[in-house]
């Protein structure tokens, strides 16, 4: 008896010392070699891909951002600010603890089911509001010209992109905010939209703060 | 090109990537696990550990060693995070309650990787990296050494020895995953996922405000996540944040380093047990299933039925622009057939028949081609099972390597089958006929009932995605799923090692005229029908009243 127990305590100091000494390895010099190659090569990657307008840094060229006007008094979601292209939706989501709604304290899903009652609703209500906030003088946008992306949230919560469909229904709105013309915008779109990787790998999009920066310089200039 | 046309070509240049590493990666692994000599650097390491890496063990000897080194890992990383207001980098975050703690510990060192805490809203630097990531890499080789194991059992005769435990550990930390995580973590930051040590701070924004964000050991976390089959994400989002996933590209680079390891494993078993046709035959019942499971994704996927998603005209709740559907259908079948759990996209949004085949993945036992070792060792039982069920039709004693299936050995097996359905359905059971745990759903009806049935089925089967609606940071599903963390890894080791050492002890039968041809594509047929027909049958009753009673109402 006491012979297993002194084996069992020889066993444990045995996988203790194991353990801190594979921590040594993988738990401290991997993550610091790592990081120091990552800082070396590629220090924009490795802190966060900022992107920068006016000399000023203004977030990550991977997170997406809200584009909102100030909230007014008494509001509790803020309207979207309609001069600038929109991202995925935000809205409804408000008491969702895990949705971020762009400020990246916490990422995540709605998790909503395809049956599920609130998802019906918000997706019902984004549609609505993209035909309405889009459909300006002498163009109209049709419900079925809508993408999915413009409706539902992303995975992260934070998805900088949104398909060329959805910037492409923007167009006509932003050139009216702007004072641009159709022509320009859409040129400002088509010149900012990825296609795959080699063709095939992912999908096409259009990186919704790049542009929005692209949409700044140009709307200064003209 | 369409997305489905171009959903289709990722899977094949996937296919293409893995083959290309098949071969070179498999031999590989072969010479790690059946060389004699030490490297320098290893064996400071053995010094360190105080143990000899020569000594054969045998079957008790190994599982003692398994179970000792696993015990205090979770001891380990349970102080860790109770610890973690008074370490230092850890951005000001508070020691982890006990139950989630408890849950986490047992979650990480299992190679599950269930999360019942938000990454960058509960662990600093130090839990992270030299906690949460360290088992990362351990419980992953050990998984490999208790496959490697096993593989001893067929290749030995006459002998109970199965090898050295922390030879196996230790050389599946520093020549298999280190080296392949170093050069993922460098592919991935340099593609944009972040790896830097800063706290918590905050960046402008367009139309001004800010935006918090996190720092982190992002990117060295992510690769061993993923080659490790782990899948605990650093950020709550997991492999759908931009800073662990950023492309699409990496998106289809990680689902190749979460299938890599897996699949070249069956060439190692083939080369050890002496036939590279044995090897083939496993893994042509491996890429059967997921080729398989992938196309019927697909297709759900695309066709969206759903009310929301019919109205959204797409699949794209919980999903990134980036990826799309067809990328995310092939991440999210990889990561629940193998034990990663990790996801570019919330199952949960899924069509109803989309997340039914992310939980029939995991119910599989996730062996199609599973977790880093894990998968192999699950799917040579069920290839015992298969050879007995055929040596029931014909009315000859089972034989399988060589080796013969007896009463021993078919026990074994069987109840190394029973364990996981048995934690998966009880558990489920317990917590619908309690008051309080339905109080965690946040879908209601079939989807609300799938939440809890995935969570059991996630956790007993160390896969570790879920339904996250489901609220399981309360008292009663931290316990219960650690618990079904626990009993679903080690108890299947202790019936998988046994099995080898019986095996070990046997010596080979010839074979005859009479013998199964277990190299043929007959029997990877058969095999590939004993598996669904078995998890079919033990789980129809419980899927029909979750994912196909919401996928066949919509």
């Amino acid at each position: 008896m006491n012979n297993s127990v002194s084996n069992t305590a020889r066993l444990l100091w045995a996988g203790l010392r194991a353990l801190l000494v594979l921590t040594l390895v993988t738990g401290v010099i991997y993550p610091l070699v790592v990081t120091g190659i990552a800082q070396g090569l590629f220090r924009d990657q490795a802190n966060g891909s900022e992107i920068k307008s006016d000399g000023k840094v203004v977030g990550s060229s991977l997170i997406g951002q809200s584009y909102n006007l100030p909230l007014k008094k008494g509001q509790e979601t803020p309207e979207p600010d309609l001069k600038w292209f929109q991202g995925r939706p935000q809205n409804g989501l408000g008491t969702n603890s895990v949705n971020t709604q762009y400020k990246l304290i916490l990422s995540g899903a709605t998790n909503r089911s395809a049956d599920n009652k609130d998802l019906i609703d918000w997706v019902t209500a984004a549609k609505a509001a993209v035909v309405k906030d889009n459909s300006v003088n002498g163009y109209t946008v049709k419900p079925s010209e809508v993408p999915a992306d413009a409706v539902t949230s992303s995975g992260s919560g934070l998805d900088p992109d949104i398909s060329p469909q959805y910037a492409d229904i923007q167009v006509h709105r932003i050139a009216e905010k702007n004072g641009l013309s159709v022509a320009q915008v859409q040129k400002l779109v088509d010149d900012h939209t990825e296609s795959r990787t080699l063709g095939f790998i992912g999908e096409p999009r259009v990186n919704v703060l790049e542009l929005n920066i692209a949409l700044k310089e140009l709307a200064a200039k003209s | 090109m369409g997305p489905v046309l171009a959903g289709v070509l990722q899977l094949l240049a996937l296919i293409a990537a893995l083959a290309l590493a098949y071969v070179p990666l498999g031999t590989y692994m072969a010479r790690v696990y059946s060389s004699d000599t030490h490297w320098r650097f290893e064996k400071w390491i053995y010094k360190g550990i105080g143990a000899n890496p020569n000594t054969e063990m045998r079957w008790p000897a190994y599982l003692r060693c398994v179970l000792a080194f696993s015990a205090v890992s979770v001891v380990f990383l349970y102080l860790l995070q109770r610890l973690q207001g008074h370490l230092p980098g850890s951005l000001g975050f508070k020691a982890i309650d006990p139950d989630q703690a408890f849950n986490t510990a047992t979650s990480f060192v299992t190679n599950t990787n269930w999360q019942s805490y938000y990454g960058e809203q509960a662990m600093g630097h130090v839990v992270q990296t030299a906690g949460l990531a360290v088992q990362n890499f351990v419980s992953a080789a050990v998984g490999i050494a208790v496959a490697v194991a096993l593989v001893r059992g067929f290749a030995r005769a006459r002998t109970g020895e199965l090898g050295n435990f922390w030879s196996d550990l230790v050389r599946g930390v520093t020549r298999i995953l280190l080296p392949l995580s170093v050069v993922a973590a460098i592919v991935l930051v340099a593609c944009g996922a972040i790896q830097n040590f800063s706290g918590i701070h905050e960046v402008g924004q367009f139309v001004g405000g800010h935006q918090q964000w996190n720092g982190g050991a992002v990117a060295s976390q992510e690769a061993i996540k993923e080659v490790g089959t782990n899948g605990g994400g650093y950020f709550n989002a997991n492999s759908a944040h931009p800073f662990e996933n950023p492309t699409p590209f990496t998106n289809l680079f990680e689902i190749f380093l979460l299938l890599v390891v897996p699949f070249a494993l069956t060439r190692t078993f083939g080369i050890m047990v002496g036939s590279l046709k044995q090897g083939y035959a496993i893994l042509a019942t491996m890429a059967t299933i997921w080729v398989g499971f992938i196309a019927l994704m697909m297709w759900t996927e695309f066709a969206h039925h759903g009310p929301a998603l019919q109205i959204a005209g797409g699949a794209m709740e919980g999903k990134e622009t980036r990826f799309g559907v067809g990328a995310s259908s092939i991440f999210a079948v990889s990561t629940t057939l193998t034990s990663t759990g990790a996801v570019d996209s919330f199952h949960s949004s899924f069509t109803g028949l989309g997340g039914g085949i992310t939980m029939l993945g995991m119910q599989l036992g996730e062996i199609a081609p599973g977790g880093t070792g894990s998968g192999l060792y699950g799917m040579l039982v069920m290839a015992i099972i298969a050879v007995f069920i055929a040596g029931l039709m014909v009315g000859r004693t089972p034989e399988y390597l060589g080796k013969k299936i007896g009463t021993r050995e078919i026990k074994f097996a069987a109840c190394y089958i029973l364990i996981t359905p048995a934690l998966v359905l009880i558990f489920t059971a317990a917590a619908m006929a309690l008051p309080t745990p339905g109080h965690s759903m946040t879908n209601s009806g079939a989807h609300g009932f799938s939440e809890i049935l995935y969570a059991y089925s996630s956790a007993a089967n160390n896969n570790g995605s879920a339904f996250a609606g489901l609220n399981a940071d309360t008292q009663w599903f931290n316990s219960t799923l650690g618990l079904a963390m626990v009993l679903g890894r080690f108890l299947p080791m202790v019936f998988v090692l046994a099995l080898a050492g019986s095996l070990a002890e046997q010596k080979p039968v010839p074979a005859t005229a009479g013998t199964l041809r277990t190299e043929k594509p007959l029997f990877t047929g058969l095999l590939v029908g004993a598996i669904l027909i078995i998890t079919g049958l033990t789980y129809f009753p419980a899927l029909a009243l979750g994912p196909l009673a919401e996928g066949l109402a919509s």
